[in-house]
């Protein structure tokens, strides 16, 4: 793990709605309404995103013991996915933890539908 | 296919209420003669009641909630339940006149990350819209509330109803929808009132009228394909479902009813007495609904349309069944193409004795 990664922290913008449908998480920007939807490794990246959770640690904890993936390549891809959606500005990304999460944790953990 | 369509169709398969229409009030204050509602309060949810809902919804997987009413801000707890929904990451739109919408209203509902906010604009001009709305002064309110939720950044629709009284207008408020820099839809649908009343169908613009609607490029895009004969249905269409109602889609009144859609009265249960999810998974009303295809309906799986028509389940319910024909969508489907459909030809076949005899 290197240091750079282990500097990098998420949490997911209070500006978007969000809900789990069949594995997959629906996302819309409030700001545009752009619509998205995330992969289960992505969603896993998203539930994981608390503000407080290193991204490496995410990767780590909640990835490589999920889904077959090796953790340079899981590592590469969360951070292709977070430079996108913090571009969106659907998630705030900070090198240190974000303590003000503007969304608290059972809101966006939506029960699995169906 | 559009990612939200694609999610539309998983929701779908996965038997998912992804859209609820909820009504928080039917109190109104403004009149308008083609209302459907009755505005007194008979005891709505409170407070509590609703956020318990609202728990419901999410867990049910619920994506997208319309506010909507009677006038969603009459009720005075309405910024706490918008907060409530938004913290439990609906993505929430909202239904209104917007004649209580002030510039921090505008401002909170930014604040609060609302989707889309629909206004209904009646007319251009204030004697015709007052005049429907029977509210002196509402056309110079709404369309002050739009500008300011339109300065906020917020997604506004004018929603513009067609009767008899405004049915010229729709040009005028389509340039005033352009003015004011926001989206602009029309709807020439008058529906029955929920205690089966159907007088206000008198409202209704004639069939002529429809035509030129259907006919009109600025309201339709590309009329030569809006207008074009429907293909013949294939078994996809015969097994397809007339619409979303019941499937991804519910209604919740005030009052804890549960029906398919705000345009099917058919009472499904009460989330005060029973869990939304319990309801929806289980209610024999719905069932019935969602085992209805195309190929079941009585009439129109006859019909040259059955593939295209707008057919309004909700509405052939009103006129007696939910697997029957709705004239409404007929007429639309004649006035768009030309070609009568099997209801309307059913109806006006002539009576032709059985045995003549010539002495």
């Amino acid at each position: 793990m290197t240091e750079k990664h282990s500097a990098k922290y998420i949490a997911r913008s209070s500006a978007i709605a969000s809900r789990l449908l069949g594995g997959e998480m629906m996302i819309m920007s409030a700001v545009d309404s752009t619509f998205f939807t995330l992969n289960p490794v992505a969603t896993a990246i998203w539930q994981a995103a608390d503000g407080e959770t290193s991204l490496s640690d995410i990767v780590t904890h909640h990835i490589c013991t999920e889904f077959e993936v090796d953790t340079e390549t899981a590592l590469r891809d969360a951070e292709h996915f977070v430079e996108e959606f913090s571009r969106h500005g659907i998630l705030l990304v900070s090198n240190q933890p974000i303590e003000d999460h503007p969304i608290e944790d059972s809101a966006v953990s939506p029960t699995e539908a169906a | 296919m559009s990612l939200i369509q694609e999610m539309s169709q998983r929701a779908l398969d996965l038997g998912v209420p992804m859209s609820v229409h909820f009504d928080i009030t039917y109190r109104c204050n403004e009149r308008c003669v083609h209302c459907y509602l009755d505005h007194d309060d008979h005891g709505e949810m409170t407070t509590a009641e609703i956020k318990r809902v609202l728990n419901e919804l999410a867990d049910a997987g619920t994506f997208f909630l319309t506010f909507s009413g009677g006038e969603v801000l009459m009720r005075r707890d309405f910024f706490e339940l918008l907060e409530y929904a938004r913290n439990l990451m609906f993505a929430v739109r909202i239904k209104t006149n917007a004649v209580m919408i002030g510039e921090s209203e505008a401002r909170r509902m930014l604040e609060l990350g609302v989707d889309q906010i629909q206004v209904s604009i009646y007319s251009h001009r204030p004697e015709v819209h007052d005049a429907i709305t029977k509210l002196p002064g509402s056309l110079r309110r709404s369309i002050e509330a739009i500008r300011f939720l339109s300065d906020q950044g917020l997604r506004v629709t004018i929603a513009n109803v067609l009767m008899t009284a405004n049915m010229h207008d729709h040009a005028g408020v389509q340039a005033l929808a352009r003015e004011l820099g926001v989206q602009y839809s029309l709807d020439p649908t008058i529906t029955p009132k929920m205690d089966g009343d159907r007088s206000i169908l008198n409202l209704r613009i004639p069939g002529s009228e429809l035509k030129g609607v259907f006919h009109n490029q600025a309201l339709v895009g590309n009329v030569e394909e809006f207008c074009a004969p429907p293909p013949a249905p294939d078994e996809d269409v015969m097994e397809g479902y007339p619409c979303s109602a019941g499937h991804t889609l519910a209604y919740i009144s005030p009052y804890g009813d549960v029906f398919p859609c705000v345009q099917f009265p058919l009472p499904s249960g009460n989330v005060r007495r029973q869990k939304f999810l319990d309801i929806w998974n289980h209610s024999s009303e719905l069932n019935e609904v969602r085992s209805i295809r195309a190929k079941d309906l009585t009439v129109c799986s006859t019909c040259s349309h059955v593939g295209t028509c707008t057919r309004c389940p909700g509405l052939a319910y009103m006129e007696g069944s939910m697997r029957g024909p709705s004239t409404a969508d007929c007429e639309k489907s004649f006035e768009r193409t030309g070609i009568p459909s099997a209801n309307m030809l059913r109806r006006t076949l002539p009576s032709v004795p059985l045995i003549q005899i010539q002495v």
